[in-house]
């Protein structure tokens, strides 16, 4: 009897139970999608900063260079500046220049400390550094002292004008080999070839990021070269290609002591990356590590989301708020058409709730009807809100831009030699002759650029849990609406009941 | 079976109050037909709401079967409307989603019978008024005159100890009337019902054995020449 008198209501008030159950859809949709869309936010968030720092990796820990130091290992040409000779026409110049971009020296005995820490799961610690490979060579020029002649270089002529001229930059990252999936590596997957082994500790062997390796023709067996200190390149044999969540990461891995070797840092790393035993612990351990050294940056991933910028940020920020509260007020808006419509519909039946009643009904029984109307309307609402939110969340995936996000940048030295920026052709100067333009200054060219800007697409995925949570909402619905009318059902006197006009 | 001793009835409306019944004293043996007349407002269903324990006194006592049906706890209440009460309403008050056999089933529901006992039993009931072969059809698929006895059937389907109608001809003609009037009388018979019937009609008082009048709320009762059941 309780089903078919259910059906059978449902039936008589269908255009009512529809809009009602279309209501809580709307809302409950709105909510699956924008949770699938922050979930999806979050996820790309996990993402760039994986990619950045690797997966397991709680903290991260830098030092500043020195005022002046430019990073670690001297850059330069290998040729004086400040005189007057130049080079002859026709002479080449191959330099393959290895740095240590922005953050400065660490000794591998504070990787050490710090794994010894309490609460520290694991710690280890790399070396990434710019290699910068120039190779040139001095074209004709002719000197007239307003720096006219050569087609490019202030000054008059410099390099460049009638030289080959062709630079390549890329990212070197130094891998420690022994603490495994910790690291700037770890987040990367093997696309080719194969990853380092324990053997390779010492060995000329490197893995490139896939998309560095699609732009330079390299594959499994191809050799690049890695420059030093000196400016000299050592060949390293590519063993294998690798992709980062983002697709960025460092362009070419080599193992951490072949690393220090090129650079000219033994004992040294300028990166430490660290894992907490527990996810409750990385304020302590973030405290700890300060205490340690004092001097070092300590970063937690937390307060790396902090500095994101780009439109990655402000799509948090649209989804954690405005998605948010808009969801929250159409499904406020629902529950309450839902709550009045079925008050409404109580209104409607006082006669017929009466007959019952003198029929022998209990009131807990016809309260067990109305709520199981409502809740009957509640799950098809919930049912057609998790279709809702489905289409809404593929199509967020489908059709939503590639989203940026760039992440603000440790501090670094802002004095010559330290923060310099490389502009191609636009160096000159009294190293080669000519007038005007300036003298490079003793160090050479600085490091690259260092503020990435990852790109990511927004995917908004639906999980099991977002589902079951918009069961609970319909379901909620249906006894919040169910609730109010029977409660109304359930205070009427018979004899009131059945003199009320149908 | 009834003993009704100085019931009053009084319902406050806003400011004013109403008084519908005034100290009515009443008593109904056992398988008795009592007929209760009078104009329209003068508390004629109120007397009935008070007999089939759909409203509370707002003074005195109404006893059934030895139990001051005033005096007891609602749920003790509704058991006893499940049971013993049969009701008839004018407005024939069948649950308009649900057919006939079902709207009889709904009566035997609060009872606890089993599903295939309660189609039986409906079946049964609709067969004794003459309507077995309409037992799926809705109430709007209906004429009143069969609506009214779906809604007979509904209140005998429980074998109660009584039956209280409210003007079940009211909404009827004159021919359907006497068909309902006539159903009424031959169950009454058969089933050895106490039969209270409240109409305005005065040749179906006259059917009763007796008839008690409502006049502003206070209540005389004459007997009919003590007319048999058989």
């Amino acid at each position: 009897m309780f089903l078919t008198y259910l059906l059978r209501e449902l039936r008589r008030r269908a255009r009512q139970a529809i809009l009602i159950a279309l209501g809580l859809a709307l809302g409950i949709g709105l909510v699956i999608t924008v949770t699938a869309a922050s979930s999806g936010v979050k996820n790309a968030q996990a993402d760039v900063l994986h990619s950045l720092y690797g997966v397991g990796t709680d903290i991260t820990v830098t030092q500043a260079p020195s005022a002046g130091s430019g990073g670690f290992g001297p850059v330069g040409f290998g040729f004086n500046s400040g005189t007057r000779t130049r080079p002859k026409a026709g002479t080449k110049i191959n330099v393959n220049r290895l740095t240590t971009g922005q953050y400065g020296p660490i000794s591998t005995a504070s990787v050490t400390s710090i794994s010894h820490l309490k609460d520290v799961a694991a710690a280890t610690g790399a070396l990434t550094m710019n290699d910068s490979k120039i190779s040139l060579t001095i074209g004709n020029f002719s000197f007239n002292g307003a720096g006219g002649g050569g087609t490019s270089g202030v000054g008059g002529g410099g390099v460049g004008g009638r030289g080959r001229f062709a630079p390549d930059f890329f990212s070197v990252a130094g891998v420690d080999l022994s603490t495994g999936a910790l690291g700037p590596l770890s987040s990367a997957r093997l696309s080719s070839g194969r990853t380092f082994t324990a053997a390779d500790a010492t060995s000329e062997v490197a893995v490139v990021d896939v998309n560095y390796a699609k732009q330079n023709k390299l594959k499994v067996g191809s050799v690049i070269a890695i420059g030093n200190s000196k400016g000299k390149g050592t060949n390293f044999t590519v063993a294998g290609l690798v992709s980062t969540p983002s697709g960025t990461g460092s362009d070419v891995y080599i193992p951490l002591a072949e690393a220090q070797k090129l650079a000219g840092a033994a004992g040294k790393v300028n990166t430490i990356y660290v894992a907490a035993a527990n996810s409750t612990d990385i304020s302590a351990v973030q405290k700890e590590i300060s205490g340690l050294m004092p001097k070092a940056t300590v970063t937690t991933a937390n307060s790396l989301a902090s500095q994101v910028t780009g439109s990655l940020s402000s799509a948090a920020s649209l989804a954690n708020r405005l998605g948010r509260w808009l969801a929250i007020a159409v499904l406020a808006a629902a529950f309450a058409l839902a709550v009045l419509m079925t008050m409404a519909a109580v209104a409607r039946r006082v006669r017929e709730f009466g007959t019952l009643k003198a029929l022998g009904w209990r009131s807990r029984r016809i309260v067990g009807q109305v709520m199981g109307e409502a809740l009957a309307i509640g799950l098809v609402g919930g049912v057609v809100g998790v279709g809702l939110g489905y289409l809404g969340s593929t199509l967020v995936s489908r059709f939503s831009s590639k989203l940026t996000a760039t992440i603000g940048t440790a501090t670094g030295s802002g004095t010559p030699g330290g923060g310099r920026v490389f502009t191609p052709g636009g160096f000159g100067g009294g190293n080669f002759g000519g007038g005007g333009g300036g003298q490079l200054p003793r160090g050479g060219f600085g490091r690259l650029a260092t503020s990435p800007t990852l790109t990511v697409h927004l995917t908004a995925p639906v999980t099991i849990s977002i589902i079951g949570a918009a069961v609970l909402l319909a379901i909620i619905g249906g006894l919040i609406a169910g609730g109010f009318g029977s409660w109304r059902a359930a205070r009427l006197r018979p004899a009131a009941a059945l003199a009320a006009v149908a | 079976m009834y003993k009704l001793t100085n019931v009053t009835k009084t319902y406050s409306l806003g400011r004013n109050a109403v008084g519908a019944l005034q100290s009515v004293n009443l008593t109904i043996s056992d398988g008795e037909w009592l007929a209760i007349q009078g104009p329209t407002g003068h508390g004629k269903t109120t007397l009935l709401q008070m007999l089939g324990a759909l409203d509370r006194p707002t003074s005195g006592s109404v006893e059934f079967e030895g139990k001051d049906l005033a005096e007891l706890r609602e749920a003790d209440v509704g058991r006893i409307r499940a049971k013993s009460f049969g009701f008839i309403f004018q407005t024939f008050n069948l649950i308009p989603t649900l057919s006939a056999q079902e709207n009889v089933e709904a009566a035997l529901v609060p009872l606890g019978v089993g599903a295939s006992e309660r189609r039986a039993r409906a079946a049964d009931a609709l067969g004794d008024v003459g309507l077995a072969e309409r037992r799926r059809h809705l109430p709007s698929e209906l004429s009143g005159g069969q609506q009214q006895r779906v809604a007979i059937a509904r209140a005998l389907v429980k074998e109660p100890a009584v039956l209280l109608a409210d003007e079940p001809t009211g909404n009827l003609d004159e021919e359907t009337r006497d068909e309902i009037i006539g159903l009424l009388e031959r169950l009454w018979r058969e089933n050895e019902l106490t039969l209270v019937l409240v109409t305005h009609d005065s040749p179906v008082a006259r059917r009763a054995q007796r008839i008690g009048v409502m006049r502003d709320g206070k209540l005389s009762v004459e007997v009919l020449g003590g007319r048999p059941r058989g």
